[in-house]
């Protein structure tokens, strides 16, 4: 046998995400077509490409909040596919950014932070309330911990998503267009946990058209179209010209201003 | 600063008291055609006599029938909506399932009580099922000579002792057939959630039951508790169906007061009344609490 990425992610602790010919389908549209990717740990990896080229649907896959129907895939060295107990455990270790925050609006900051941690890791409430405040001030927003998520910005909401995700002090962190349904002037808090993020060696995989960010943070770009990977290559390759057809179009639409 | 324009405040036109004096009008007219046309020889006191009334021996007022009545009424609508909102959370759940027979069964049980007239359906349960339940969840055997069944609790929680097998049977009936609508509105309660706090939820690793318990259902019982609301009120009104099958509460005393008084309009206006003045409080109560409520969260 070949030595597919499936079986290096078994073997290879270094190797967090591994997509092993990957397909999917919305009836009958096809969203994914046998992606092979690998994330090693400590990677960051930015995805971008047009919208409906499948780059969210492939992060969401990763933690199955959306079903793969052929290929393998192994996050953390466990296969993710229908057992939910091993779900569960991979859910755990892999931390989720939304685009539109999804944060608990019936519940504090604080209680956003902690619940994950009381109900997954059975911690005591004041155990769970130092790390989600450790947390919150890492993200700046401790001094909000008692307020609801209405009566924050969208900028301040995403940072307590952000710690709501590294509460489970997840392996992986995972972003879906974290900033796309932000104002322009809160981009940038956001951007910046994240960047500090990266720089403390999160292994992350990032959906984004911040191609600022992608420029300064990540590691490889991963370029997507149609449903493929149409590049997967290091930042440098990727913004010096070492690109493909597509993706130079692309980057063209979207760095024309 | 500048003031704000001071709003007009909006008063009757002459237009409202012609629709006033045309309402009057006709109330009159059945007052006229009642009291002179009808001959009919009113006697309140007779009927207020089965509300309360005034005992020589112990100086005191004490309820009657009537009052005894709504007093069951009560109790059967408080068990009821218990019951009721039990199956309702279990069956609205499975109406969002991902699961087709937990689907389908909980599809039928809503249809099926909805398209079959609530009196259909109470005989039906009442003659065929109950007969059949009752004993087999041991209804019946209850020790009637009980220290907690003669106790002063259990008379206030499920009235008269002796009546208790077919005080639950009441009670189970109405709970099954407002249990469907109930059904529904949390079934709406649950759709009304967004798909992101599912996937949230799900993304920080929290197991299935955890999902509903701390992000699903806090959610969806806050936005359907209006409608809840309204749904206890139709309860207490509903509960008249079930004098037909013989439970003792305000209609069917009533019933048993217009006989024997033969003063049926006075028992009906009486009782008419006294559902009245209980759904109407209730419904300015929780009315109020909802106000109150949108208030602490701003």
């Amino acid at each position: 046998m070949t030595h597919t990425p499936a079986t290096a992610s078994k073997t290879d602790p270094n190797i967090l995400i591994s997509f092993d010919g990957v397909s999917k389908w919305f009836d009958n549209f096809q969203a994914l077509r046998d992606i092979n990717l690998l994330v090693k740990q400590g990677e960051r990896v930015v995805v971008c490409g047009p919208s409906g080229s499948g780059k969210s649907t492939m992060i969401r896959c990763v933690n199955q909040l959306e079903t793969h129907q052929r290929g393998v895939i192994h996050v953390c060295g466990r296969e993710v596919y229908g057992n939910m107990k091993e779900l569960e455990k991979v859910r755990r270790e892999v931390g989720m950014v939304f685009q539109s925050f999804n944060l608990f609006p019936h519940m504090s900051i604080l209680e956003n932070v902690t619940l994950a941690p009381v109900r997954n890791i059975k911690l005591s409430r004041g155990e769970a309330n130092e790390i989600a405040l450790h947390y919150l001030e890492r993200v700046q927003i401790a001094d909000q911990a008692d307020k609801f998520p209405s009566q924050l910005s969208g900028g301040q909401q995403q940072r307590v998503a952000i710690a709501r995700a590294l509460a489970m002090k997840p392996r992986v962190m995972l972003f879906d267009e974290p900033t796309s349904a932000l104002d322009p002037e809160m981009i940038n808090e956001v951007l910046d946990v994240m960047t500090e993020l990266a720089d403390e060696g999160m292994t992350m995989m990032v959906v984004t058209h911040e191609m600022g960010f992608a420029r300064e943070v990540a590691d490889r770009v991963v370029f997507m179209d149609e449903g493929r990977v149409e590049e997967n290559c290091s930042k440098d390759e990727f913004f010096t010209g070492g690109r493909g057809e597509r993706a130079q179009i692309f980057l063209s639409k979207i760095l024309q201003h | 600063m500048t003031e704000p324009p001071v709003q007009p405040r909006r008063r009757l036109t002459i237009v409202d008291y012609i629709c006033f004096g045309l309402v009057g009008v006709i109330i009159a007219y059945a007052v006229y055609r009642v009291s002179d046309v009808l001959v009919y020889n009113w006697n309140w006191s007779r009927v207020f006599n089965f509300v309360i009334y005034y005992d020589e021996e112990t100086a005191r007022y004490v309820p009657n029938l009537l009052l005894e009545g709504i007093a069951t009424t009560l109790r059967l609508a408080f068990w009821a909506t218990i019951v009721a909102a039990t199956i309702g959370l279990v069956m609205g759940y499975m109406r969002t399932s991902k699961n087709l027979a937990m689907r389908m069964i909980s599809r039928c049980y809503v249809e099926l009580v909805r398209n079959i007239p609530p009196v259909v359906f109470i005989f039906i349960f009442y003659f065929f099922l109950s007969g059949q339940l009752m004993p087999l969840i041991g209804i019946d055997d209850i020790d009637k000579h009980g220290d907690f069944v003669n106790s002063s609790v259990f008379y206030t929680l499920f009235g008269d002792p002796r009546l208790f097998s077919n005080f639950v049977a009441g009670a189970l009936c109405l709970a099954l057939f407002e249990g469907a609508y109930i059904t529904e509105i949390v079934r709406a309660g649950i759709q009304s959630i967004t798909k992101g706090q599912w996937e949230a939820a799900r993304a920080v690793g929290l197991s299935p039951l955890n999902v509903l318990r701390d992000i699903i259902f806090p959610q969806a019982i806050r936005k359907i508790l209006p409608p809840l609301a309204g749904q206890f009120i139709t309860l207490i009104k509903d509960s008249a169906i079930v004098s037909l099958i013989s439970i003792q509460e305000l209609t069917f005393l009533a019933t048993e007061v217009a006989s024997t008084t033969t003063k049926v309009f006075e028992t009906w206006i009486i009782v008419g009344a006294m559902y009245f003045v209980l759904c109407y409080s209730f419904a300015t109560l929780f009315g109020h609490l909802e106000k109150r409520s949108m208030r602490a969260r701003r």
